[in-house]
């Protein structure tokens, strides 16, 4: 029997296990969302611009570990899109994206609303397709999640043309699917293991780097497996915050430009560095020439490209992360070393570190400090919530003072760097995670890029939370101004232009919140986790002098940190 | 140095652009490309000539190899091969000139693929070298214009390591 275009679009959906979809309606999707109507097992999710769709799309996606889906109309629609692509790109985020496009008869001729988006997406996807006939969707949206979902993972779009989503075809759902030029290596080398496990058995001073790898590939148990057997001391990259708990002896928390001291000490001090499912970014390596310079590197990673790419690898193993690391921990289970007493002063030594200079920040009496909100938050939530971020100093102070005890429950846009990433993503991540609490912590300069999306959560009663850390200022860019550029404050100055977020939210019918004092900060919270079926703003109004210590400057190497300088020691706040 | 790369891709629409995106994106240069069928015209066969240190051709063949369309990928610096482009010449000798340079297409097994009353089409098939050789020979005779193929590349039979 025949189906429309459409109909076809949807029932591959069906086929996939897809339950929500966000989007936006517009003219030449009207056919897609006209079938979506009558839909029962699929939910659509209007959101209130592309932007925060393909957003709520990806975290969505981090939240679950499903692909995340994402319907928009073309032209302006399609091109709105693009900054969610790029940032789950970098991510390694698997998502499908469906556009509209002009009918295939108009394509080229600068219809209305036409805009060439495979072209444009074409760098900042996986893979992506032109569909120009209804015969080819199915088989296209099957390759599509397939593509997506598998190996590295990363975006995927599918630009539909008019005519192709009105055209009919007899649905045949290719149960199978195979690229003759798609095969990713799941399996790691056998020999390059053992050779792995005996650089393991040797090294003195090992560290563990897990990045985003970890989460992606589902791999956490395997890490902390490997971590406690062998006594290898783990820190996290950005994306890998949760892949190992970070209340673990053997945590070291993050690394890089905002990592803690032992951290990047004890990677400058290695003698081996076993990076799992990271790429040595730029903002993690510092300058590359000094990074590890005592370590033998090993690089796991299921992408070859990521090999090599940025620092120099004595021993690469491609493969899936987690594949990788049970065969690993096979080998070293078979192996008879004392694992304790070879690693005995390695871990003193770090746990030295760790006495000797432990995450600070100014203690105030009559402000509250954003790391203070921050730390508030994980004792009042028990650690257990799903925090997204948006980017800059409330991202940087979430990754340091919050620990995550498991995957999945850091959400934030790590490459790409996309302020207006939060609120959106932490809609997504409530969707998929309706039992869970879910907080952005946000800047007031974040929070205002996609705002609109306050309508979406009050429309389908979701109770995320968003914890505005308003500092009044783009914070990080202030705190660059501050340090390096004489404190000229070109064009970061916020506050005078700042809404009354308590007032935006009540107007959409959202719960708002104010906190202007630290004893008003954990009751705020408390109350923002009562509200059940509405969105929260609390508006913590905070020290606009704070600053996200350590820094590594720009090009400097990691050991290099610069470190909260107030004096007397004692107005610095430790915590562990 | 100077890398001879073969790219076995899915003949679809776009390929190309893929292919030439990641060089451009990545700011990898592209000296020659030529792109033709091959027996099976679901796929496509394209050589491309680039320069860089090892470490950005072992990025350049990492990256071709993810691309989703691209089926195989070959070096040729590690390849016994035969590498061959052609070049069309376009000549104005001067009148008492144009023996000497029939005599030196000749030479160089070129064919004289059209000739008016003050040009000669020279077609000249071969390596690199002898192509320069042809070019800086017949530069004095005058050259109105040049095209050239880009090279392709097959291994030879029983490929082995050249080193």
């Amino acid at each position: 029997m025949k189906k429309s275009g459409a109909e076809i679009l949807i029932e591959c959906l069906k086929k996939e296990g897809v339950k929500h979809i966000f989007g936006y309606p517009g003219g030449v999707v009207l056919n897609i969302f006209d079938v979506l109507y009558d839909e029962k097992d699929l939910e659509l999710i209007l959101t209130r611009h592309e932007q925060g769709a393909i957003h709520a799309a990806d975290g969505y996606a981090r939240a679950s570990g499903k692909v995340g889906v994402a319907i928009v109309t073309s032209g302006p629609g399609a091109t709105n899109t693009v900054t969610g692509i790029a940032t789950a790109s970098m991510d390694s985020i698997p998502l499908v994206v469906f556009s509209g496009q002009v009918p295939t008869m108009l394509i080229g001729n600068d219809a209305f609303q036409e805009a060439d988006i495979v072209g444009i997406t074409r760098p900042c996807t996986k893979h992506n397709f032109l569909v120009k006939d209804v015969k080819d969707l199915a088989q296209t949206v099957r390759e599509a999640f397939h593509i997506a979902a598998t190996g590295r993972p990363g975006p995927v779009l599918i630009d539909l043309p008019k005519d192709v989503t009105a055209g009919s075809a007899d649905f045949i759902w290719p149960e199978e699917v195979k690229i003759r030029s798609y095969n990713p290596t799941y399996h790691g080398n056998k020999f390059m293991i053992n050779q792995a496990a005996q650089m393991i058995a040797h090294a003195k001073k090992p560290v563990i780097m897990a990045g985003g790898g970890v989460i992606l590939s589902g791999a956490s148990k395997e890490l902390k497996e490997l971590a406690e057997l062998a006594k290898i001391p783990v820190t996290m990259t950005l994306m890998g915050l949760g892949g190992f708990p970070g209340a673990n002896k053997l945590s070291m928390g993050m690394l890089g430009m905002h990592g803690t001291y032992y951290a990047n000490t004890a990677v400058q001090n290695s003698d081996l560095l076993i990076g799992i499912g990271v790429r040595f970014d730029d903002r993690v390596t510092g300058k590359t020439d000094s990074f590890a310079p005592l370590a033998k590197i090993i690089q796991v990673d299921i992408d070859p490209t990521s090999i090599r790419k940025n620092v120099r690898v004595d021993l690469p193993v491609v493969g899936d992360v987690k594949n990788v690391l049970r065969d690993l921990i096979k080998v070293l289970k078979e192996s008879k070393e004392q694992w304790g007493a070879i690693r005995s002063s390695w871990l003193k030594q770090i746990d030295k570190w760790k006495e000797e200079r432990p995450l600070t920040y100014r203690a105030e009496k009559n402000i509250i400090e954003p790391e203070f909100v921050v730390e508030k938050i994980y004792e009042v939530t028990k650690g257990d919530a799903i925090i997204c971020t948006e980017v800059g100093q409330n991202q940087m102070w979430a990754a340091q003072f919050y620990k995550y005890d498991q995957p999945r429950k850091f959400i934030s846009s790590g490459g790409l760097g996309t302020m207006g990433y939060g609120f959106p993503a932490a809609i997504g991540a409530q969707f998929a995670c309706p039992d869970k609490v879910v907080i952005d912590i946000a800047g007031d300069g974040s929070i205002q890029m996609n705002i609109q999306e306050l309508a979406t959560a009050v429309i389908n009663k979701l109770p995320v939370k968003v914890a505005i850390l308003n500092n009044g200022y783009l914070g990080m860019v202030r705190q660059w101004q501050e340090l390096f550029f004489k404190e000229r404050y070109a064009h970061t100055h916020l506050e005078t232009g700042n809404p009354d977020f308590v007032k935006v939210a009540e107007a959409y019918g959202a719960v708002g919140l104010r906190a202007t004092k630290p004893e008003e900060v954990v009751p705020v919270i408390k109350e923002a986790l009562k509200v059940k079926n509405r969105p929260v703003f609390m508006d913590f109004v905070v020290d606009w002098k704070a600053k996200v210590f350590p820094m590594v400057p720009a090009g400097a190497a990691i050991d290099q940190m610069i470190f909260n300088e107030e004096k007397p020691e004692k107005k610095l706040k430790a915590v562990k | 140095m100077r890398h001879t790369i073969s790219v076995l891709v899915e003949n679809k629409f776009g390929v190309l652009s893929r292919i030439s995106g990641l060089f451009s994106g990545r700011g990898y240069n592209i000296e020659s490309l030529s792109v033709g069928e091959t027996i099976d015209p679901a796929v496509s066969v394209m050589t491309i000539v680039t320069t860089g240190e090892d470490k950005v051709i072992e990025q350049i063949t990492k990256q071709l190899n993810k691309l989703i369309d691209v089926i195989k990928v070959v070096d040729f610096m590690e390849i016994d091969h035969v590498e061959r482009e052609m070049v069309l010449i376009k000549v104005s000798p001067r009148k008492e000139d144009r023996i000497e340079l029939l005599r030196v297409a000749e030479i160089f097994r070129g064919r004289i693929v059209d000739s008016g009353l003050t040009t000669f089409t020279v077609e000249i098939t071969g390596e690199e070298k002898k192509i320069e050789a042809f070019i800086e020979l017949v530069k004095p005779f005058g050259i109105k214009e040049f095209v050239r193929t880009g090279k392709v590349a097959i291994a030879r039979e029983g490929v082995k390591k050249a080193k």
